[in-house]
């Protein structure tokens, strides 16, 4: 692909897409027909030039390809959508600050009655424009896995009409959290990848989550835990440099070297923190992560990071979200606060014996407390439930130096 | 765009009073909202007979064509405009009758 496709690929796959899905009320149609265009592009670019307007071009392209496929295929339908194209008696809508097809395609992506798989597939395909075996890639399973995962999705919103539209302001949070969350799996898959033998980061998930947070961002800029979940994955991001050293170990926050942090992402999500905080609305879930973060990315070396803070924002997010997993972070706060014997009281008794970060942070207390077996037992249980391959390297070097120190 | 609305149970008992009453809140509801079609309660699973025609003779079996802990009691034919909207009016639904229900499309 020439570059300016490239471009125009990045740029405006959304928007194509979200049109003629809208247009044609067809999710399937609407991806082959945009596919068709790009394709087009490539050939006629080169030759052409590229045209004044990108966009329009490849909108006007796209919708000839549908057309031409719709009268290709010669379905038993094809007569009635002719028809529909021709006389769209849907309702006008009401055309508000959030009003882009775009958003449409999105909350109809993540709707809640498809499956959390076919929701995350559905967004980096018809959203992100990533194609079948990227996606396939990046979440490890076959191709025609994937594939059929899109498909089934697709004809689940055609069979049980899910609506193409943005949902009624009384379901918009609710629907707009169904969203972030899709995307924070996204990045978190990303980020923290899992599978035997793979690459710890797989930093194409990580960068497509960005890119789309930033588009629903674009869309909705008025929205808290939107900005909030912005800020919170930069601030990731942004210690991604630092985060795995040379020998293919992870490094924890406190060892990172800070030098290494991208400073631009650091900046930006900062600024979303503190635009945030002027906002003098209560904070949600994701924004009080990112505030988290944002003390944490704050301090110039780890030993002046100021936990107090952190252990109040904590105790925030605990009166939103009271699963165990909040619980157990809070706990590494508490524990540089109260002290680790404190903290290993608090985490005890939580009910996530399958989850390695539990093991991982007992482990650490434990180590703390001196008590070497109960810690070197936990070490082995988080690198067996570890499906990161850096971490659980390690872990095993976090547990070898026990013995070395016991000698 | 219909959709059927199977209730899901795991009791023999039929609704209870207290049930029937808001079931019945929450059909004067659908027919008020023009999204009534057809409900029903159905009888126990024990009470189903399985014809199978499609050979010769035809073969009549006793009891439910599949054997499960839950079954359906009864459903709904609901109108709506897109699942959304039987979403909605459906999550009222389980409320009233007190079970969880399935929605699903017609086919078209």
């Amino acid at each position: 692909m020439t570059e300016a496709v490239a471009r125009a690929y990045q740029e405006q796959w959304a928007r194509v897409v979200a049109t003629l899905a809208r247009r044609y009320r067809d999710l399937d149609l609407a991806e082959e027909a945009a596919a068709e265009a790009f394709a087009t592009a490539v050939e006629r670019w080169a030759v052409d030039g590229v045209p004044p307007n990108p966009g329009g071009w490849l909108t006007t392209t796209a919708h000839r390809k549908a057309i031409d496929r719709i009268r290709r295929e010669n379905r038993r339908d094809s007569l009635y959508r002719e028809a529909q194209v021709l006389s769209d008696d849907t309702p006008p809508e009401p055309l508000g600050a959030i009003d882009d097809d775009r958003l449409r395609l999105i909350y109809t992506c993540c709707h809640p009655a498809l499956a959390m798989e076919a929701r995350v597939a559905l967004t980096l395909r018809m959203v992100g424009g990533l194609t079948m075996p990227e996606i396939a890639r990046g979440f490890l399973v076959p191709e025609s896995t994937m594939g059929q995962r899109i498909t089934r999705a697709k004809a689940k919103i055609t069979a049980a009409r899910i609506p193409y539209r943005v949902p009624a302001a009384h379901d918009l949070p609710a629907r707009t959290s169904g969203v972030l969350a899709v995307l924070f799996l996204v990045f978190n898959e990303g980020y923290l990848a899992t599978g035997p033998d793979t690459d710890p980061i797989r930093p194409h998930l990580t960068a497509e989550a960005i890119r789309l947070t930033r588009l629903v961002r674009t869309l909705l800029p008025e929205d808290g835990e939107v900005a909030g979940l912005l800020a919170l994955i930069l601030l990731t991001e942004a210690r991604r440099p630092a985060r795995v050293a040379a020998d293919g170990t992870l490094v924890p926050l406190a060892s990172q070297d800070r030098d290494a942090w991208d400073r631009g992402l650091v900046d930006e999500g900062h600024r979303l923190v503190r635009e945030r905080l002027a906002s003098g609305v209560a904070p949600g879930r994701y924004q009080l992560l990112a505030a988290i973060n944002a003390v944490h990315t704050d301090a110039r070396d780890a030993r002046d990071t100021d936990w107090l803070q952190v252990l109040a924002l904590y105790d925030q997010l605990v009166r939103l979200d009271r699963s165990p997993v909040v619980a157990l972070n809070r706990a590494v706060a508490v524990a540089e606060v109260e002290g680790p014997e404190v903290a290993l009281a608090a985490v005890d008794d939580l009910p996530l014996d399958g989850y390695h970060a539990f093991h991982a942070t007992r482990a650490e207390l434990l180590r703390r407390l001196d008590r070497r077996d109960e810690a070197r037992a936990a070490y082995d249980r988080a690198i067996t439930l570890s499906g990161n391959t850096a971490e659980a390297a390690f872990l095993a070097r976090r547990r070898d130096e026990l013995d070395e120190r016991s000698r | 765009m219909q959709y059927f609305v199977s209730v899901i149970d795991d009791r023999t008992s039929s609704g209870t009073p207290e049930e029937m009453v808001a079931i019945d809140a929450f059909n004067d509801r659908l027919r008020s909202g023009g999204h009534w079609v057809f409900a029903a309660g159905l009888a126990a699973p024990e009470s189903a007979t399985v014809i199978d025609a499609r050979g010769e003779e035809p073969i009549v079996t006793d009891g439910p064509f599949v054997e499960s802990k839950e079954h359906i009691a009864g459903f709904w034919i609901i109108d709506a405009p897109d699942l959304d909207v039987a979403l909605a009016l459906m999550t009222d639904g389980s409320k009233a009758c007190n079970r969880r229900v399935e929605v699903r499309p017609f086919l078209v």
